[in-house]
């Protein structure tokens, strides 16, 4: 987009790209076992840059017996980790945290090169609670018997991210287990591994000792690999709920501890008196931050009937404000799509909005000609039977609901089998406090959306998944 | 002549009534010595899936009352027990074998541990919530809520303080829940269900199935309007347990797995027998003028 929706006045942005030269994409990249990188066993597979197809890089792919061999490093890792006065540990984590913040530049680039996401949100959100969490998680390893959740470590994790968040998941992974004591094996997604082996680098950088971190890179095979290894004391994973629940049977009967962050389908919830040019900040920044690829997007607007026609106004003027294209640049708002994968995805449901007869907008859009991409989309005229109003998209496309009364926008968000996360607006405290009571979702953002904090536990009602992570309660799923 | 005894048919408990099954099945429960003792009524899937409507019905209401609400009701199932002393000491004598002693304090634990679950209610959020000092001006606040309907698979061995122990940490955060009862030692359960009737407990809150966790298990286990199971009553067979945990994964049931064996009930409870069944729900709110 380089022009308003009002033809009087034109945007025209110089681009503003920032630059490559910061990062050094190596060829091939090994798995990281034992505090080395090592070959892997399995087909090596391709990282492509899914704003312009470019092949960033050849993956290792870690088969069965790669995965075992990163059990064992972390196992026996575990045995001097655990061990080791709670102060010690923290100072790795804090080495960790200083580290990612001096690189953190390099770190922002390199995902928003093999994620899609703009840099913008890559340099000001991701990268810095990516460190942030570190720092967080570093000043309770010496501090767990005030938490209340034991002291002892569980053992070996095994963990499993998604390619949402790359660098953000791994850290929520990382580092509340080894600030309790464990060890982990992680699993980056095969569309976005860059940035979990530039973080091997930096364990390697902080003199992390070996085996504390592994990292084994692959497909959905090698995370069931890690997932049902039977030395693995801990299982965390964040990702679809269709994958969530397999995980859940493959640990039917075992000892093994699990935690799940899966999808939802967020209600975002406006209100007659809700101050408007908020919550259409709100709006847009729920369901268009990165590119909708968040599992706890507002991706149902829930809008009351008397202000509806005002909000879709002031939200299509906003939308057509937004810029889609080069996640490089700094003006960008709205990235790649992660995957010709999930690009189909969106357009499958999309077409299934159209087919089931609500009615599609976009605001006028020039989209790149190489690589993936979805113009930021909204459809009005849905019911709560509509697939696009159950369905998670995990795209940039909005669902445009009505409501008349707080107990029917009680009864509409809640008629889910999802319930992750929530939004209020409304000028009214004492309606957000009855509306926070009654919304069935682990996070509800009342006058804004889609904030996270190390601080702040995360983490869904029903089929988005058990478990918290962030905050203190994050420290529950890691100790006994 | 001696009078013929007045002998009971034992009915199940769903939604504040007692009806008899639905199946029309009932099974005989004996004493510890094997002798008849009375007729139970043997749950079928049906009841299973009406005493969940029970629940879900329910589930508004209770987890709606204030925490200092929810502490005297369950205070008052508690007092309620102390006064049926003789009818559960004699429960006890018969079921489990115990002698009247033994009995008598097996009842003192079962009421103690009411009250001492009670006295949690208005407590349980300050204990396990906390405001969250984030990195910005929001309020920040963590606080417990109620995961749902509970399907609590009861002990089979400790039929009055594993049943209380099982039950009064589902509901004291706002829970409701669907009991399958000890199988073989019925009597203390209905008994337990005769005094929530009668004391302050909604219709609803507490539904007692007696009958076999084995048959009834597998439906409560893959319902996809239970949101929790406590695999307690099974344990000692890691198989059966195993095939519900992974029923259970189909709405991705919290699952409180089946011990080995069944634990010493007399133990002071840990806090996760009533956090397993709480999630955690977290509010922002800009902070500004």
């Amino acid at each position: 987009m380089t022009t308003s929706a009002d033809p009087r006045v034109t945007f025209d942005y110089a681009p503003a790209p920032e630059s490559r030269s910061i990062v050094d994409i190596k060829a091939s990249y090994g798995l990281f076992i034992n505090g080395e990188f090592v070959d892997g066993h399995g087909k090596a597979f391709k990282t492509v840059n899914p704003a312009s197809e470019e092949v960033l890089a050849e993956i290792a792919e870690a088969d069965d017996n790669d995965v075992d061999l990163a059990v064992r490093a972390a196992r026996r890792a575990h045995r001097s980790w655990s061990q080791m006065p709670g102060a010690e540990r923290a100072k790795y984590l804090f080495r960790i945290a200083r580290i990612i913040a001096e690189r953190s530049r390099e770190l922002a680039v390199l995902e928003s090169i093999d994620n899609g996401k703009p840099i913008r949100e890559s340099r000001d959100v991701d990268i810095p609670i990516v460190s942030a969490h570190f720092f967080y998680y570093a000043g309770w390893a010496d501090k767990l018997r005030y938490a209340g959740f034991g002291e002892q470590s569980l053992g070996v994790a095994a963990q499993v991210i998604p390619w949402n968040f790359p660098l953000l998941m791994l850290a929520w992974k990382i580092a509340p287990a080894l600030a309790c004591g464990n060890t982990v094996v992680l699993k980056p997604a095969e569309t976005t591994p860059l940035t979990a082996l530039l973080f091997a680098e930096i364990c390697q950088q902080a003199d992390l000792p070996p085996g504390v971190v592994n990292i084994v890179t692959g497909a959905g095979g090698t995370g069931q690999a890690l997932v049902g290894h039977p030395d693995v004391d801990k299982v965390a994973f964040t990702g679809s709920t269709e994958v969530g629940k397999a995980i859940a049977r493959t640990v039917a009967g075992t000892d093994k501890r699990v935690t799940l962050e899966l999808g939802g389908k967020a209600a975002n919830i406006v209100f007659d008196d809700a101050p408007l040019d908020q919550a259409i900040e709100g709006i847009v920044d729920g369901i268009f931050f990165n590119q909708g690829h968040v599992c706890c997007a507002g991706s149902r607007l829930l809008v009351q009937e008397s202000v509806a026609d005002e909000v879709l106004h002031r939200l299509k003027r906003r939308m057509a404000t937004l810029r889609v294209g080069d996640p490089l640049d700094k003006n960008t708002d709205i990235g790649a799509i992660n995957s010709a994968e999930q690009l189909a995805r969106i357009r499958e449901l999309s077409d299934v909005g159209d087919a089931e007869g609500a009615e599609r907008w976009s605001p006028p859009c020039e989209l790149p000609s190489h690589g993936y991409w979805f113009p930021p989309t909204l459809f009005t005229g849905v019911n709560q039977a509509h697939r696009i109003a159950r369905e998670e998209i995990f795209g940039p496309v909005l669902s445009v609901l009505t409501f008349r009364t707080p107990a029917e926008a009680v009864a509409k968000a809640n008629n889910s089998p999802y319930g992750l996360s929530a939004g209020i607006w409304t000028d009214k405290g004492s309606r957000i406090l009855k509306m926070a009571n009654q919304l069935r979702a682990g996070v509800v953002w009342a006058n804004t959306f889609n904030k996270f904090d190390p601080a702040s536990p995360f983490g869904g009602y029903k089929e988005s998944g058990y478990g918290r992570e962030g905050g203190k309660h994050g420290l529950e799923g890691y100790l006994r | 002549m001696t009078r013929a005894d007045v002998r009971k048919t034992y009915k199940l408990y769903i939604g504040g009534a007692f009806p008899r099954s639905e199946s029309g099945h009932t099974y005989v429960a004996n004493d510890a010595k094997g002798r008849f003792l009375a007729n139970a009524a043997l749950a079928s899937r049906k009841d299973a899936r009406d005493a969940v409507v029970a629940a879900r019905s329910a589930f508004a209401g209770w987890s709606g009352r204030t925490a200092y609400n929810r502490g005297q009701v369950i205070y008052r199932i508690a007092e309620v027990m102390e006064d049926r002393r003789p009818q559960f000491v004699d429960a006890l004598s018969s079921t489990e074998g115990l002698t009247a002693r033994q009995a008598s304090s097996a009842l003192d634990a079962a009421v103690d541990r009411l009250v001492w679950y009670a006295g949690w209610a208005d407590k349980l959020t300050q204990v396990v919530g906390n405001a969250n000092p984030v990195s910005g001006p929001y309020f920040n606040l963590s606080t417990p809520e109620p995961t749902g309907v509970v399907a609590v698979l009861a002990p089979q061995t400790s039929s009055l303080l594993g049943l209380v122990s099982v039950v009064a940490p589902v509901i004291v955060s706002g829970n409701t829940c669907v009991v399958v009862s000890s199988y073989a030692r019925p009597l203390p359960a209905v008994t337990f269900s005769e005094v929530l009737a009668t004391s302050d407990v909604p219709g609803g809150v507490v539904n007692i199935l007696t009958g076999s966790a084995e048959t009834i298990g597998p439906w409560l286990a893959s319902h996809m309007d239970v949101n929790a199971i406590d695999l307690g009553g099974v344990a000692g067979s890691p198989d059966l347990a195993t095939e519900l945990e992974v029923a259970a994964a189909d709405n991705l049931k919290r699952v409180r797995r089946a011990p080995l064996a069944e634990p010493d009930w007399s133990l002071e409870p840990e806090l996760t027998a009533m956090t397993d069944f709480l999630e955690i729900k977290t509010v922002w709110h800009p902070i500004g003028v």
